[in-house]
C-alpha cells in the first residue's frame, strides 16, 4: 500500500516537460492550531539543491513551517492547512499519503532522538518499513548513510552498540543517517545544532554543505550566524508571515523590509 | 510570638519526620518478622520431620500425617505445578488483552481513554477477589461445562481465566503509564521517517516502553500467584495433575485456604504446609526483585 514509488511516478508524470529546479512551491498556505492562525498566506518557492535557512524570532512559525512542508502537523488535533504545496509538481496535501511523503522529506529534529536501539537499527529502521530485509542490502545502506553523514569511520566498530551511548553530535549525526538511509529528497533540519557543542555544530554545519549536492536542505535556525555561514537562500518569518525572502547575502546585508532590517541588525522589539 | 511559633514548626516538623520514621521502621521489622516465623515455621519440614527439599518440590507424593510423629509424604509437586499452570494461562490470555487496551487508551483514542477506560480499570483493580470467583462459579464454570461437555466445569481454564481477568486491569494501567511516559521525540521521530501508525506502535513505542510492560506484567503474575479466594471457587481443588485444560486440580493457595484449619498444630501436614507458605513468599520476593531490577534498569536507560 505504502508504494515508495508513488511520489515518483506521480513527478514524472506532472512534471515530464520540465525538470524544474524547484523542489517546494507554497502558494497561500495558512495553518490553524484551532482558532489560532500561526501561518499567514506563505508564499515560497524553494531551490532544488541549496541549503535554504528559515529566521525569524521564537514562536514566528518557523517550526510550525517546515512541519507543513511533510505533514508532521496532521499528527496535531486540530491543526487545519489550507492554500498548495507542490513537491516536484505534485500536490503534498492532495495527491500523497503523508506517509509515502515522509520517506521523501526527512526530518532531523532539534533534540538528537536516536531510538533506544543499536547503531545499525537506527539506521536500518527506515529501510526495514520500506520492506527491505536482505542482511546485504541492510549493510551497504547504513554504511553508505553513515559515510554521507561523516560519522562512519567513528562509528563503523561499534555498530552493535546502544545509540543512547553516542555524545549529542554524534547522535545527531546518526540521526542525520537515519533519515538519509531512507533515500529522500528533501532533508528538513529543524534547530539541529541547538543542543549542540560548536564542534559538533561546525560538523553538522559542513555536512549541510555536503549534503546539498545530493538533497535539498531546508533548516530552521534562530543563529544568524550559522545562516549567513551556509545557508543560500533565507526567509525570515515574523508573526506567522512571510517576510522576506531572497539570497542570503541580500537578506543580511542588504535586507529591504523595515522589520528585517531591525531583526538582522540586532535592533529587535 | 515569632519565636514560639517557629518552636511550634520545628516541634511539628521533628513530631511528623519521627511519626514517619516509626511507621517506617516499623515496616521493615514487621517484613523481616513475618519472613523469619514463615522460615521458621515452614523450614520444620525439612528439619523435624526429615523430608528433603527435592521431595517438596519434586515429588508428587502427598501424604502427610496429621500427627508429631510424621513419617507421611510432603511431595507438593500438584500444587506447584498447579499455581504455574494457571498463572501461565492466565497471562497468556491477558497480557495481549492488555497491551491492546493500553495502547488504545493512549494511542489510539485517548479521549475514550481517559474519559471511559481508565476509570473503568480503576472500578476493576477495586473489586474483591470473592466477587471474581462467585461470578465465575455461577457463570464460568457452567459455561464451560456446556460450551465443552465436560463433567465439572471446573478446572485448570476457568481458573486461568478468572485470573487473567483480575490481572487484566493492573496490567493495563501499569503499562499504559509506560507507554504514556515514552519520550515524544520517539514517537516524532518514527512518524518523520515514514512508519505508519501500528509500525510506529510495534517497533518504537512498545520497546521503548518494553520495561515498563515488563514491570506490569510480573506485577499481575505476582498477584495471580498469590491469589487464593477466587481461584480455589472454581479449580474443583482435586488433588491430581490435569490431564487437560478443562480437568480440574489444586494449587498452592487453594490448598493452604482450604487445608490449613484442620492441620494440627506441630503436625507435620501443619508444618508441610508452612512449607507451602514460605514457598510461596519465596516466590513473591523474587518477583519484587525482579521488578526492582527491572526499574533500575529503566532508570539506567533514562
Ligand atoms: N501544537 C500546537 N498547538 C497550538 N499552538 C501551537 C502548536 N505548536 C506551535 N504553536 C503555536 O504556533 C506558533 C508558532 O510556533 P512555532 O512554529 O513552534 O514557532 P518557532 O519554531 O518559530 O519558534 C506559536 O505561537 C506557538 O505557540
Ligand atoms: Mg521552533
Amino acid at each position: 500500500m505504502y508504494n515508495d514509488s508513488v511520489l515518483g511516478v506521480a513527478a514524472a508524470e506532472a512534471s515530464m516537460p520540465i525538470r524544474s529546479n524547484l523542489s517546494f512551491t507554497c502558494n497561500h498556505v495558512n495553518l490553524y492550531y484551532g482558532s489560532f492562525q500561526a501561518l499567514k498566506d506563505i508564499n515560497l518557492k524553494i531551490e532544488r539543491n541549496k541549503i535554504t535557512a528559515l529566521i525569524g524570532p521564537s514562536g514566528c512559525g518557523k517550526s510550525t513551517f517546515l512541519r507543513t512542508l511533510n505533514r508532521m502537523n496532521d499528527l496535531v488535533p486540530g491543526c487545519r492547512v489550507e492554500g498548495e504545496i507542490m513537491l516536484d509538481g505534485v500536490d503534498a496535501y492532495k495527491d500523497v499519503d503523508p506517509i509515502v511523503l515522509r520517506r521523501h522529506v526527512g526530518m532531523v529534529f532539534q533534540q538528537p532522538n536516536p531510538f533506544p536501539k543499536s547503531i545499525y537499527d537506527n539506521v536500518a529502521y527506515g529501510p526495514r518499513l520500506k520492506g527491505i530485509t536482505k542482511k546485504a542490502e541492510l549493510d551497504e545502506i547504513v554504511e553508505t548513510s553513515l559515510r554521507q553523514a561523516a560519522i562512519w569511520d567513528e562509528l563503523k566498530d561499534r555498530l552493535k552498540k546502544s545509540a543512547l551511548g553516542l555524545s549529542g553530535g554524534q547522535q545527531q549525526r546518526l540521526c542525520i543517517a537515519r533519515a538519509l538511509a531512507v533515500n529522500p529528497e528533501v532533508l528538513l533540519m529543524d534547530e539541529a545544532t541547538s543542543a549542540l557543542d560548536p564542534i559538533s555544530t561546525a560538523h553538522i554545519e559542513d555536512l549541510a554543505l555536503e549534503l546539498k549536492k545530493k538533497y535539498t536542505v531546508i533548516m530552521v535556525t534562530h543563529n544568524m550566524q550559522q545562516a549567513k555561514r551556509i545557508a543560500d537562500r533565507t526567509a525570515f518569518f515574523y508573526l506567522g508571515e512571510m517576510v522576506e525572502y531572497g539570497d542570503t547575502q541580500q537578506i543580511f546585508d542588504n535586507p529591504q523590509k523595515e522589520r528585517t532590517i531591525r531583526y538582522v541588525s540586532g535592533n529587535f522589539g | 510570638m515569632d519565636t514560639s511559633r517557629q518552636q511550634n514548626m520545628f516541634r511539628r516538623e521533628y513530631l511528623g519526620k519521627g511519626i514517619a520514621t516509626v511507621c517506617g521502621l516499623f515496616l521493615i521489622v514487621l517484613t523481616i518478622a513475618i519472613g523469619c516465623f514463615l522460615l521458621g515455621k515452614g523450614s520444620l519440614t525439612f528439619t523435624q520431620f526429615d523430608h528433603s527439599i527435592t521431595e517438596f518440590l519434586f515429588s508428587s507424593q502427598w501424604k502427610p500425617s496429621d500427627t508429631e510423629a510424621g513419617g507421611g509424604q510432603v511431595g507438593a509437586l500438584i500444587f506447584i505445578v498447579g499455581s504455574i499452570l494457571t498463572c501461565a494461562l492466565a497471562l497468556l490470555i491477558s497480557v495481549p488483552f492488555s497491551l491492546c487496551t493500553a495502547i488504545f487508551m493512549t494511542k489510539i483514542s485517548p479521549q475514550l481513554g481517559e474519559k471511559i477506560i481508565r476509570p473503568a480499570v480503576e472500578i476493576f483493580v477495586g473489586i474483591p477477589s470473592v466477587v471474581y470467583g462467585w461470578v465465575g462459579l455461577v457463570v464460568l464454570v457452567p459455561l464451560i461445562k456446556t460450551v465443552f461437555h465436560v463433567q465439572h466445569g471446573q478446572s485448570v481454564l476457568a481458573a486461568a481465566i478468572v485470573l487473567a481477568v483480575m490481572i487484566y486491569p493492573t496490567i493495563t494501567s501499569v503499562s499504559a503509564d509506560a507507554i504514556r511516559s515514552v519520550n515524544s521525540k520517539y514517537i516524532e521521530g518514527a512518524y518523520g521517517l515514514g512508519s505508519t501508525r501500528w509500525q510506529m506502535i510495534y517497533k518504537v513505542l512498545l520497546p521503548a516502553a518494553s520495561t515498563g510492560i515488563l514491570t506490569a506484567i510480573v506485577l499481575g503474575l505476582a498477584r495471580a500467584f498469590g491469589e487464593a479466594l477466587a481461584v480455589s471457587m472454581v479449580i474443583g481443588k482435586m488433588r491430581a495433575f490435569p490431564d487437560s485444560l478443562l480437568a480440574p486440580t489444586n494449587n498452592l493457595t487453594s490448598a493452604i485456604a482450604s487445608d490449613m484449619g484442620g492441620a494440627m498444630d506441630g503436625g507435620e501436614f501443619n508444618a508441610a504446609l508452612w512449607s507451602m507458605a514460605l514457598l510461596l513468599f519465596i516466590i513473591s520476593l523474587v518477583f519484587i526483585l525482579i521488578i526492582h531490577a527491572l526499574s533500575g534498569r529503566k532508570g539506567a536507560a533514562a
